[in-house]
């Protein structure tokens, strides 16, 4: 039984820091604070995300990969010779750690898409590598694109977070911006990919919590050629963003509110411009609404962007200090990842709070 | 004409209870009730309506008179207007149980059909919807609930969504930045708001009377939801509902005008109905009375007769015209619905609906009703709704227009169970009519046709649509729209869900008891017992 | 009055032009190069308006139309008329199917020939009257359905042997009347209708109304008139009364 063969539900920690003035920090911060939501998960998925931490090579794309096969590599490499340049290829360092079991082949590429691909379809780096990953993850038997975007990687397996962390050492990488999360599946994925986070290109979604709305929300963006193989929330999420921000070009804030919509009590108070809008994001992205409980972060460069559902119905805190703005499941892994903090909040039913990079500041 | 047909009830009469009052031989519009002497009938008649010291003489009267109530059972359809008004409850109707020599093949109805026709040579008639035993796919689908993973939701205390529009959508949209924040610059298409996902069927005035089209009209206003006139226009009574009426366009084309189409909320082409898919219509001339004349604008008495097809439209580019040509009436300010019935290929047909222009497709099943139908094609023509409505959102996900049309399922719809079954399948909202009769009093005797309905909803004798008080009726049809409403909304909290729009398609939320393989795809749901 | 170039102009941008000065109080207009565009006059209500169009009209000319009148200098398409209202049209040419079809009332003038299925389900009401009056010949299923109104089918200028109408002449008719200028062989009429010969009050209505056709087209009154006339109307008012059992 594996991810993508049945749903498994799960329950969750996420918590996620960002340097507002884009000063790299290394991935113990955020793995203390995962670790100290320890209760929130059982062991069975725990995975990270660092952006800014490929500097060298910070205008290709970062592909990590999994391989359960030797053939699955060779298969995947001569695919990815054909479409890709590739700069650099090698396997992931990893360190042997208790509490990490069998790993599937960790290798990362970076690449850039050759200018002439095969099926002459003039497409942009970002429509060519999201093909890219679709082709991988569906078609290779045994490989797993679990990383495609620029500058940025995803690190993940089956474990409590702390020991994925130590097994990718991670204290090795250095980022303006750092996610993860913890699992509590309820069933045995025995699967690297299906631990979270979760992404496609730059972006990158951890979840807490189960969508009830998961049915539709599936069938809606398979209607825009989306192809869920995992069967997960984080999933259906992180192509939610990718559809309505990236493709439709609707304003992030307004992407936001389509997947929590505002209550049509609310809505009725509006003034015409903001009912107006409303209605309209309720009508045309009613599917896309994501319905049950969930709290969110939503990662991709330079922003950080926490979610909860319209009735609040899993926690999320945002905190201060200095440059730092964090999020997660409970203030005290906030607190444990950078000491006391300047301020701390509480963010609302259906509301959104976006971290970004001070203006000026370039990673 | 008797012949060798054998009454199909019986009715029984407690001689010891009835008082002789006349209500049900009055009330009878079937004439199966009568005194036993004729004498006493007329002495009734005279004294109906009379003064108080005639009262006591036809009281006096009564009780020397010996006469009693006797039945002619052949005329009883079943309708329980005399049970349900005798004072005294004395009055009970019992299936006929003479015995058939058990036969599996030929049913005692085939019979009774057989010798029917060999007595009139005729087409069977018949009313209401299939009442064949065919296989229900709602009695074999269960929904979903949450248990620990995720919450259920309390909807009595938290907020619970049934708002729905009807209309097109575009796949994406556009805003640009104002002053005091984002402004939609995407010109939306015109749409319907709805407060529940429901609406009343499409039934004209003249196969129901005008008291029932009101409380439908009263109705759907109290409710914020739509009624539908059907194809016999709309009377001027109805203006002031106008904002909750749906107004449609058949092929008689009875009561339209530029002002009938500009009156409605939304414009539907009806192209065909379950109950008699592909079958045309015929109001017969007797019960085009003033009031229906004046509303089909056709002269009083004559045969109000439905082409089977629209003569305009004789291909998928014919109905493009059709609905433009309506959109182009209406200056685009209306969606425009088509209707059709459940039919093999109905995936493909809604396709080329969605893609005529079309706003909102009505796909209506083989259990829909009807005010008249030969009884053949009613019991053996057309699809399963379940099944059509399901393969046709398929289809329009396939091809990546599901957002260009609402789709409305309708034909047999019995619960809150069957609606919010029909939106998991893929439904954006629900039209009943046979429910909604039932709700005024319709018992189902299935004799609309005859003009006789003692309940005044199917007839426009006056003296029994007068027996039809609509504003009672009204509230009876809303009281039925808040309790599917409210379970609605109980259903939706148990699945952990506070808006409709979350449920609709979710076929995940939907497993099959008892379904082959085959059924199951076509449904696009798991089986009981598989998991997410 | 306004003139529109409708050349190349889809037939939304031309009928919102012309609603929108219908609006502003624009009574007549000239439509010059007009072809193959959609819905001209559909839907417009007022009495006075006058609409000149050169060129062939697109499907569904004076479609739910209540009140205008319409000149088309050319051939008109399918669906002419179509549930019509009130008001006129005048084709200075021919015509192709399904014209009138549901009319209640106004006239429709058709010069030449018209295709199959016209007059279909015309119905009349109190003061309304639908009149469609065609110079040439009809297509078969001419009046299927007929609930009132009248048809006139002169079949003028025909080559000889071609026939005036084609089969199921008046098929399911129920109300009106068909004017036929010349007899229809009977194995071609609907079961529902029979051929009668006309009397006075026929020609007090059809008088008037050939000397119309004969003003618009240029004809002579007396060339017209001057023929044998019959007429086809329904035995029963309820033809299918028969057919079902109870």
């Amino acid at each position: 039984m594996r991810e993508g063969m049945v749903r498994i539900p799960s329950g969750c920690a996420i918590s996620g820091i960002i340097s507002t003035k884009g000063i790299r920090f290394n991935g113990e911060a955020i793995t203390r604070s995962i670790a100290c939501m320890h209760e929130r998960a059982n062991g069975l998925g725990g995975g990270f995300v660092g952006y800014g931490i490929y500097p060298a090579y910070r205008d290709l794309y970062a592909l990590h990969l999994m391989y359960e096969t030797a053939q699955a590599r060779t298969d995947t490499e001569e695919y990815l010779g054909r479409h890709f340049t590739v700069h650099q290829a090698e396997p992931i360092p990893t360190r042997k750690t208790a509490g990490v079991g069998e790993a599937p082949m960790l290798w990362r590429y970076f690449v850039w898409p050759k200018e002439e691909s095969e099926d002459g379809a003039d497409r942009d780096g970002d429509d060519y590598v999201t093909a890219f990953v679709m082709t991988v993850n569906g078609r290779i038997p045994g490989a797993f694109v679990f990383s495609s975007g620029r500058n940025m990687g995803v690190f993940k397996g089956v474990g409590f977070p702390a020991d994925i962390a130590r097994f990718f050492r991670l204290e090795e990488y250095e980022g303006y911006m750092w996610v993860s999360h913890g699992r509590f599946p309820t069933n045995t994925p025995g699967w690297w990919g299906g631990a979270h986070p979760l992404g496609i290109l730059d972006w990158s979604v951890v979840h807490n919590g189960e969508v009830s709305s998961y049915g539709i929300n599936k069938r809606y963006l398979e209607m825009f050629g989306y192809c869920l193989e995992l069967q997960t929330d984080t999933e259906v999420i992180a192509y939610l963003f990718d559809l309505l921000h990236r493709r439709h070009g609707v304003p992030l804030d307004l992407v936001c509110r389509a997947l929590t919509a505002p209550f049509w009590k609310d809505i009725d108070r509006y003034e015409e411009r903001e009912r107006a809008v409303y209605t309209a994001l309720r009508r045309v992205y009613g599917s896309a609404m994501l319905n049950g409980p969930f709290s969110i972060i939503v990662a991709f460069n330079g922003t950080m962007l926490g979610l909860n559902d319209r009735i609040k119905l899993r926690p999320m805190v945002c905190g201060r200090k200095d440059h730092f703005i964090l999020m997660g499941s409970e203030e005290s892994a906030l607190r444990e990842a950078v000491g006391d903090l300047d301020a701390v909040w509480n963010i609302r039913a259906g509301e959104r709070f976006i971290a970004r990079l001070e203006e000026g500041v370039t990673v | 004409m008797r012949g060798y047909l054998p009454p199909e009830y019986l009715v029984h009469i407690d001689h010891g209870k009835c008082r002789r009052c006349g209500n049900c031989v009055r009330n009878c519009a079937f004439g199966a009730l009568q005194f036993e002497h004729g004498a006493w009938q007329q002495i009734m008649r005279i004294f109906q309506h009379g003064q108080d010291d005639l009262q006591q003489v036809f009281d006096k009267i009564k009780e020397n008179v010996p006469d009693r109530v006797v039945a002619d059972h052949h005329k009883c359809v079943q309708c329980h207007y005399c049970v349900t008004h005798c004072p005294e409850g004395a009055i009970s109707v019992q299936p006929n149980p003479l015995a058939y020599r058990g036969n599996y093949h030929w049913q005692p109805h085939h019979l009774k059909n057989i010798w029917l026709q060999a007595e009139t040579g005729g087409k069977l008639l018949t009313g209401a919807g299939n009442d064949k035993t065919y296989f229900s796919y709602f009695d074999h689908m269960v929904l979903d609930a949450c248990q620990v993973t995720n919450p259920s939701i309390d909807p009595l205390r938290e907020p619970m969504e049934l708002r729905t529009y009807l209309g097109s959508r575009p796949d994406a949209l556009e805003f640009e930045s104002g002053p005091d924040g984002p402004v939609l610059k995407t010109k939306l298409a015109p749409a319907v708001r709805l407060e529940t996902p429901l609406v009343f069927a499409g039934m004209s005035y003249g196969a129901v009377s005008l008291n029932a089209h009101k409380a439908l009209a009263m109705a759907a206003k109290a409710c914020g939801i739509l009624m539908n006139t059907g194809e016999g226009g709309l009377h001027t009574d109805l203006y002031p509902y106008a904002d909750w009426i749906m107004v449609q366009v058949a092929s008689g084309r009875f009561g339209i005008d530029p002002d009938y189409l500009r009156r409605g909320v939304a414009v539907e082409i009806k192209i065909g109905q379950g109950a008699k898919p592909g079958i045309g219509g015929h109001l017969p001339g007797e019960k085009v009375d003033e009031e229906v004349s004046r509303t089909r604008m056709i002269p009083v008495g004559s045969d109000a007769l439905s082409p089977a097809p629209h003569h305009d439209i004789y291909s998928i580019e014919d109905l493009s015209q059709l609905i433009y040509a309506l959109k182009e009436a209406t200056e685009y300010t209306k969606p425009v619905a088509v209707k059709i019935a459940a039919v093999h290929n109905v995936a493909a047909i809604a396709s080329g609906i969605a893609r005529a222009g079309a706003d909102i497709i009505t796909i209506d099943g083989f259990r829909g009703g009807t005010g008249a139908t030969p009884l053949i094609i009613r019991d053996h023509v057309g699809i399963p709704i379940e099944m059509a409505l399901a393969a046709v959102d398929d289809r329009l996900r396939q091809e990546g227009i599901r957002n260009r049309v609402s789709l409305v399922a309708s034909g047999g719809i019995r619960h809150s169970g069957d609606v919010a079954k029909a939106i998991a399948l893929g439904a954006d909202a629900v039209a009943i009519g046979t429910a909604a009769l039932i709700a005024m009093g319709c018992r189902l005797c299935q004799k609309c046709y005859t003009g006789n309905c003692n309940w005044g909803i199917a007839t426009q004798k006056p003296e029994l649509t007068a027996r039809l008080d609509p504003e009672r009726a009204a509230e009876r049809l809303v009281n039925l729209i808040r309790g599917w409403s409210l379970e609605l909304k109980e259903i939706l909290g148990a699945l952990g869900l506070n808006a409709v729009e979350s449920l609709r398609g979710s076929r995940l939320r939907l497993r099959g008891i008892g379904l082959s393989e085959s059924d199951l795809r076509v449904l696009g749901i798991k089986n009981a017992g598989v998991g997410a | 009055m306004l003139r529109i170039d409708a050349g190349g102009l889809h037939y939304r941008l031309l009928n919102q032009q012309i609603r929108d000065a219908v609006r502003n109080g624009e009574t007549e207009f000239v439509l010059d190069n007009v072809n193959g565009q959609r819905y001209i006059g559909t839907g417009l209500e007022s009495a006075n308006i006058r609409i000149t169009i050169n060129g062939v009209p697109g499907n569904d000319l004076a479609a739910f139309m209540s009140g205008p009148e319409i000149t088309v200098w050319g051939n008109a398409q399918d669906g002419v008329g179509n549930t019509m209202n009130a008001g006129k049209v005048v084709v200075h040419g021919a015509a192709g199917d399904v014209l009138g079809y549901g009319m209640r009332g106004g006239k429709l003038f058709i010069r030449g020939n018209v295709g199959y299925r016209v007059g279909i389900h015309m119905k009349e009401y109190r003061d309304m009257m639908p009149v469609l009056v065609v110079g040439g010949t009809a297509g078969a299923f001419f009046g299927e359905y007929m609930a009132g109104g009248r048809l006139v089918l002169l079949g003028l200028d025909r080559p000889d042997g071609a026939p005036l109408a084609g089969d199921y002449l008046g098929t399911g008719m129920h109300g009106g009347v068909i004017y036929l200028r010349g007899r229809p062989d009977e194995s071609t009429l609907g079961k529902e209708v029979k051929l009668f010969d006309l009397d006075e009050s026929d020609w007090a209505f059809l008088e008037p109304l050939l000397e119309e056709f004969c003003r618009y087209y240029g004809r002579e009154f007396a060339e017209v008139r001057g023929a044998d006339f019959c007429k086809l109307i329904p035995v029963s008012h309820r033809p299918y009364g028969r057919l079902y059992t109870p």
